[in-house]
């Protein structure tokens, strides 16, 4: 079980508020992600409901059990910090056993789930090695494993792959969301990364300056953006917005069209414009295009697209897939 | 890694350095170490002759002599305990965030920076005489007898004005090892069901331990010579009960006369040094691995 719910949660750290108020639930065995640009909050929702830090006024509920005002190791909460806190005196055993050995289990009980969380984690070999003798991807693993041996109601994740390179990331994101397939727990997970949310979320939170500005699967706020703030957020590349006599033309004040929904012709189209930088990825060509009197706006190619800088390129938005947005920003259709 | 080239340049350069170095330690120790083989008395200029290991022998057997090892080790240990142990809670005092705590942490270095002699006898003076010390005022307040704490307690009260002045440096060192922990290291063992007593075992401690060994080295160079402090509370008495071999070597050379006893005396205190850096260079390479 780990159904978490947050009543009017307010934090404010004298007179700045991080957080005005937020209410929001978490259904048991949930991926949920965090997502949103750095200093909105996200992180400290997160210690919110660690306990590390203190809520200003509101509830947080675990399992329907008042949870505001208990210590961090009473909630049945494990965290996975951005900096792995790995304790480096202790061997990746000990590290493995620490909560364990602080609720006082016995030395049997705690040698087989240590030894049983280092089998799921690949850490078997390595159990006697410091963590300074490991490489940034084992040091995430024995972090999660740390976690994992307390079988918490939820697992709550601070930016936990930030600090590795981008392959070693990829490799990452794919065993989380494999751990919580084999596990069936609550996992919080916080992240600036809109494609880890994307990729990984059941449900997207995206806050914005302590607000929460949409929640929803990926698929729905890719699809259904509520605001231009969701709308730039989700979506690699980010989505074009064009404002003035063209978004007038649809009558909304901003329209937004996302890359891949523009198609491209060389002969004739609805905007004409000049390619400027091409980017090849292999798969996909973004082409960077200065379209006459809108400005740049990116559009997704095909990968083996022969367009080359200064040529000139017509883009013709799919209708049915452009945003529109009112003068507040607010979506509407 | 340097080029072979300039690995020759450096040694070259620095070559003046080291021998002005070797032999600025090497030219002293062979003399001491010549006078220590002479029977040298002050009183008896011009009368010098070769002694053999006499020194040695009058030295080490003398009765003082254990006294002062003793002493040594009593004043060693004793401010060491003291100073680290404090040490380990003001620093962790110092690290919770209160009200003027910039100026506190500035203020708690203070004593380090009074001359041993200057705050030897502010002690002596101000706060341990059995009449006029502050001490001794409080005793009377609330009725007590006294304590004449150069009479009663000699070594103890030479043990507490040397904690006092390095009590501050033990302190300032573990603060910083202290604010160097990742806090969340912290909250990690936090979540993890730690208190905050196995916190402080488990996670500050460790993470001290560089630190502290350091703090011990440092002080004990530095306490195995302490000298003023005695020389102005107590003279090394009553009798011998403060006599470390630092004092036992002075009092050889310049109150007896005796260069060619205090010589061998300057030795033997050398060796003992030596034995004690051993253990503590051993400790430490333990600790830094």
């Amino acid at each position: 079980m780990g159904e978490i719910r947050l009543e009017k949660v307010h934090k404010a750290f004298g007179t700045t508020v991080v957080i005005p108020e937020i209410d929001l639930e978490i259904a048991d065995n949930e991926f949920v992600v965090f997502v949103g640009p750095s200093g909105c909050g996200k992180s400290t929702l997160l210690r919110l409901i660690a306990g590390l830090e203190d809520t200003t006024s509101g509830r947080i509920l675990i399992d329907g059990e008042d949870m505001t005002a208990r210590a961090p190791a009473k909630r049945g909460l494990s965290m996975v910090f951005q900096s792995y806190a790995l304790y480096p005196h202790m061997s990746v055993y000990n590290n493995i056993a620490f909560p364990l050995k602080m609720a006082g289990a016995d030395k049997s009980v705690i040698e087989e789930k240590v030894r049983n969380a280092a089998r799921i984690l690949n850490l078997t070999d390595y159990l006697d090695r410091r963590p300074g003798q490991l490489s940034g991807g084992q040091r995430q693993r024995v972090a999660i494993g740390r976690a994992i041996v307390r079988e918490p109601k939820a697992f709550l994740f601070d930016e936990p792959l930030s600090n590795l390179d981008a392959a070693l990331r990829g490799a990452m994101r794919l065993e989380i969301s494999e751990l919580h397939h084999q596990l069936h727990t609550t996992m919080i997970y916080v992240t600036h990364d809109q494609i880890e949310a994307m990729t990984m979320a059941d449900k997207i939170v995206v806050l914005n300056a302590g607000r929460i500005e949409q929640v929803g699967s990926p698929l729905e706020l890719y699809r259904s953006p509520r605001n231009l703030f969701v709308a730039g957020f989700i979506g690699s590349p980010r989505m074009n917005f064009v404002q003035g006599p063209e978004a007038e033309k649809l009558g909304a004040a901003t329209i937004g069209v996302r890359p891949e929904h523009l198609e491209l012709s060389t002969g004739d189209g609805y905007w004409k414009g000049k390619v400027g930088v091409a980017e090849h990825l292999g798969s996909d060509t973004f082409l960077h295009v200065d379209v006459d009197g809108l400005g740049q706006v990116t559009a997704r190619a095909d990968g083996e697209i022969g367009l080359r800088h200064g040529e000139t390129v017509f883009l013709t938005p799919i209708r049915e897939r452009v945003h529109r947005f009112d003068d507040k920003g607010e979506a509407f259709s | 890694m340097a080029t072979l080239q300039t690995r020759a340049s450096a040694r070259l350069m620095m070559t003046p350095a080291v021998v002005l170095l070797l032999l600025w330690m090497a030219v002293p120790l062979a003399m001491t170490l010549y006078f220590s083989m002479l029977r040298y008395n002050l009183l008896m200029p011009g009368m010098e002759e070769w002694a053999g290991f006499l020194n040695y022998r009058f030295f080490l057997t003398d009765p003082a002599f254990f006294a002062g090892l003793l002493n040594t080790l009593l004043l060693v240990g004793g401010v060491l305990a003291i100073s680290v142990g404090g040490g380990i809670l003001m620093a962790l005092l110092l690290d919770q965030p209160f009200f003027g705590q910039g100026l506190v942490r500035l203020m708690v270095i203070a004593p380090f920076f009074v001359m041993p002699t200057v705050s030897a006898l502010v002690w002596k003076n101000m706060l341990m005489h059995p009449v006029n010390g502050l001490f001794a005022w409080l005793a009377r307040t609330f009725g007590l007898q006294p304590v004449d704490w150069f009479g009663q307690a000699p070594l103890f009260s030479i043990v507490m004005i040397v904690s006092w002045q390095w009590l501050p440096f033990a302190t300032l060192i573990l603060l910083t090892a202290l604010q160097s922990l990742d806090s969340e290291q912290k909250e990690a063992a936090e979540m993890d069901g730690a208190g905050a007593l196995s916190r402080f075992i488990y996670i500050v401690l460790p993470h001290m331990a560089r630190a502290i060994t350091v703090v011990v080295l440092i002080e004990t160079i530095f306490l195995l010579s302490v000298f003023a402090e005695i020389l102005v509370t107590t003279n090394g008495g009553p009798g011998v009960q403060t006599t470390t071999v630092t004092y036992l070597v002075y009092v050889q050379a310049l109150l007896q006369f005796d260069v060619g006893g205090a010589s061998a005396g300057g030795i033997v205190a050398v060796v003992l040094a030596n034995i004690v850096a051993i253990f503590l260079v051993r400790l430490i390479g333990k600790n830094l691995d």
